[in-house]
């Protein structure tokens, strides 16, 4: 298995290359520094000294990819792409346009974006599947044949509704939770509460409607048969038996997501001015600040790749079926 | 003649997306086993009115995809804006409007032109907020009459039986057409036999309701819009309806012009994968594990970030704001279909994987038929099923993402009416006391019918076409 895990590792290194070459020319080919700096010093009375200055203080004063005029390794260590891409792959996401060092931003605003993720995925995952587990038990009634049109029906939801309804009730009407914001420590729970219900609801269409489907084709499997045969209750069949088995997909498909987690949800912090790492983007997008939108490209694909190795390792630990070679 | 004829780049689009859909469509049909499975899908009540209520979103679109610049009446000719166009007959120049309308537009053009000062709530005729009014006594504060709002209403104290009237009128008005298609359809439902292919007959019951409803619905709300803001207006006064009924257009344009873009790129690499192996599976499986690894909103802000930069750079000369607008638009669906090719890709390298070990696939090569034969007459039949039911599945997703994408601020134009656009510029104002909540409404209602409608005609779909699924439920 360590094998496996190397040429894992060792594969996703030319992955996180190709990641690196697809911003780096999105964002330093399709267009140059001076493209950059006229954006960042307005159109109007630009004169060429202050491009070279603004180009000078940002590290952007550098060839793409090959300086013709240095010697030795700097030809290609001190160019655009070494220092500005590779460089990356040492977590160094240098500093954003106003000057400040990304990497502790990031470091920063972990915290907040975990705060809301985790709960969310451990809350969501216990709700989900006790309703798709009920459904499972009515199937062909017509609680089941309703409860999956409530779910398509909630799939059919923007993301963005869910959260203006519920700041809306639960913030303005009820005034049971503070409308957004966010405080550090025990005390920011109230803080906690509309995001995560929020987030719980809007996912809970899709994932009911995913979960059912899952747990139906292993309903029909023989195992389940002979459970009821020795005498189980259905309760027992379907929470003991059936669920352990058809939990192999979903946790597969939650583990994923796992290190993903620390990325925080764009539109929910924003929404909720949660200073975490979702909002952190959507600012930086909206400032047009590349610096930041290049390192969370890189960052969001290495935890990615990370959630697949994650995912590898948990199929050996819940299936004793599957190997790994 | 209306005026000269302006299509943009997306109308042709838009059309020929429809063109192409409907002789697919028509092939498919040729087909006895896939006419069956049609039939099973419009025999699913669900299904059968989702399909009428997206072919009325279509019809809209479609309507608001036909562009053109309006005939200026003479004297307006001169303080307007214009072009001159026609130089032949020097002494009765035509003249044109500067900005191109659509049919839509001028269908609505009553509701279109009715601007107000401000917000004003569904079918008020006083405006939201008050205003400092001169009158013969002096300055009052007091809600002003609204300018289109029931302006020719003397009575207010009338507004209330003025509606109840107005909606009266377009019920009756709508039995005329209801009542004729009523007698057509129980006829219809008469003669179709119900026993002999079991439950496979079309849903005509739900098919006649879905229609009379919307035919309903249709002739309330135009009788009612033609005196009134029927949901109200927003801030800067434009009518609430007209924005929503607009914004169709743009959410179905990016459902399928994305579909169009990631189609054949999903189609050719996902079947040379599958079928070659070798290096071009290798490549085609590094190029989609490299992509889908990037998270999918942080490369579509990434990719429409550095194009929009490079747009404002090199095209600051594209002509009107409807054009720029048109351009963004497009590609913005050119990203999301660079971006979305990769899940219908992995798709279809599984099955041409598993295709290419049949045995009639063996027997072609047999017998001497060269790949790209063998591809085009043996395997691609065999996916179609496939590719219609991601791109089912995916359309409603991308109808959302828009919402999204313009919150993030990479999606369509800000000047382009979108529902993403709606809710982006509404959503502070449940904050505002007393509560508008109408554009939010509309925006919500609008964009729930469209990916719910698209959703449960999916599922049929899907249903209908996965042998794996069928005879499941």
């Amino acid at each position: 298995m360590t094998r496996y895990l190397l040429r894992r590792l060792l594969y996703a290194i030319p992955i996180l290359l190709g990641v690196n070459l697809i911003t780096f020319s999105l964002f330093f080919v399709v267009n140059t520094p001076d493209d950059m700096a006229y954006k960042h010093l307005g159109d109007k009375r630009v004169t060429v000294e202050m491009v070279d200055k603004w180009k000078k203080d940002h590290g952007y004063d550098r060839p793409l990819i090959y300086a013709a005029d240095r010697g030795g390794f700097a030809r290609f260590s001190d160019t655009l792409f070494a220092q500005h891409s590779l460089k990356l792959f040492l977590l160094d996401f240098g500093r954003a346009d106003d000057g400040r060092s990304i990497g502790t931003d990031i470091r920063q605003r972990m915290g907040p974006s975990l705060a809301i993720a985790i709960p969310n995925l451990l809350v969501g995952l216990l709700v989900y599947i006790t309703v798709s587990l009920t459904l499972t038990f009515f199937r062909g009634t017509y609680i089941d044949f309703n409860g999956v049109l409530i779910a398509v029906a909630m799939m059919s939801i923007s993301a963005m509704f869910y959260i203006i309804a519920g700041q809306f009730l639960l913030g303005k009407l009820l005034h049971l939770a503070p409308i957004s914001g966010y405080q550090h420590g025990i005390a920011g729970f109230r803080f906690l509460i509309t995001p995560v219900l929020v987030g719980l609801i809007a996912g809970l269409g899709g994932s009911v409607r995913w979960y059912r489907t899952l747990f139906l084709e292993e309903i029909e499997k023989d195992y389940i048969r002979s459970a009821r045969a020795r005498g189980l209750g259905e309760a027992a069949v379907l929470w003991r038996h059936l669920l352990r088995n058809a939990l192999i997909p979903i946790l597969t498909g939650v583990v994923v997501v796992i290190p993903t987690l620390f990325m925080g949800s764009l539109i929910t912090e924003s929404f909720f001015s949660i200073p975490g790492l979702g909002s952190y983007t959507i600012d930086a997008i909206r400032a047009q600040d590349f610096a930041i939108v290049r390192a969370m490209v890189f960052l969001g694909s290495l935890l990615y790749i990370a959630g697949l190795m994650l995912t590898d390792l948990s199929y050996v630990m819940v299936d004793p079926r599957v190997r790994l070679e | 003649m209306l005026g000269q004829p302006a299509l943009l780049i997306s109308d042709y689009l838009i059309w020929s997306i429809c063109l192409i859909g409907g002789i697919s469509l028509a092939i498919g049909l040729r087909n006895p086993l896939q006419r069956q499975r049609w039939r099973m899908i419009l025999s699913t009540p669900s299904a059968m009115a989702s399909a009428i209520i997206l072919l009325t979103y279509l019809a809209i679109a479609l309507l608001d995809s036909v562009h053109f610049r309006p005939l200026l009446p003479q004297d307006e000719a001169t303080t307007n804006g214009s072009i001159e166009a026609n130089s032949e007959q020097p002494n009765s120049t035509v003249t044109y409007a500067a900005s191109e309308i659509s049919l839509l537009d001028l269908l609505l053009s009553n509701i279109r032109k009715a601007e107000e000062r401000s917000y004003s709530a569904p079918l008020a005729i006083y405006a939201f907020s008050k205003e400092s009014l001169v009158t013969a006594a002096g300055t009052t504060r007091a809600y002003p009459r609204l300018l289109y709002g029931g302006a020719d209403l003397e009575n207010p104290a009338l507004h209330r039986s003025d509606i109840v009237n107005r909606t009266l009128t377009g019920l009756g008005l709508s039995l005329i057409l209801v009542i004729p298609i009523f007698l057509l359809f129980r006829r219809r439902s008469r003669r179709s036999p119900t026993l002999s292919a079991g439950n496979q007959t079309p849903a005509w019951r739900t098919a006649f309701m879905t229609i009379a409803g919307l035919l309903i619905i249709g002739s309330v709300a135009t009788q009612l819009a033609d005196h009134y803001h029927l949901l109200g207006t927003e801030k800067v006064g434009q009518d609430v309806l007209y924005l929503g009924l607009k914004s169709i257009r743009t959410g179905v344009l990016i459902g399928a012009l994305t579909l169009l873009i990631m189609l054949p790129l999903a189609l050719v690499l996902g079947t040379a994968a599958g079928y070659f192996g070798g290096w071009i599976d290798d490549a085609v499986q590094y190029l989609y594990t490299t992509l889908s690894s990037i998270p999918g909103v942080l490369l579509i802000a990434a990719a429409v970030l550095s194009v929009n930069l490079y747009l404002d750079q090199n095209l600051s000369e594209v002509t009107s704001l409807h054009q720029r607008a048109d351009l963004r638009l497009l590609l913005l669906t050119g990203i999301l279909g660079l971006t979305g090719w990769i899940g219908l890709c992995r798709l279809l390298r599984a099955e041409s994987l598993k295709l290419r070990e049949l045995d009639y696939v063996t027997a072609a090569r047999a017998f001497g038929v060269v790949d790209a034969r063998i591809l085009i007459r043996h395997l691609l039949p065999n996916l179609g099923h496939i590719v219609l039911i991601t791109i089912v599945i995916d359309f409603s997703g991308l109808v959302l993402a828009e919402a999204v994408l313009s919150y993030v601020g990479v999606g369509v134009d800000p000047s382009m009416i979108s529902w993403g656009n709606m809710i982006n510029s509404a959503r502070l104002e449940l904050a505002r006391e007393p509560l508008v909540w109408w554009s939010l409404a509309t925006a919500f209602i609008f964009m729930f019918t469209l990916v719910l409608c698209a959703n449960l005609f999916a599922d049929a779909v899907r249903d209908a076409f996965d042998p794996r699924l069928r005879g499941k439920q």
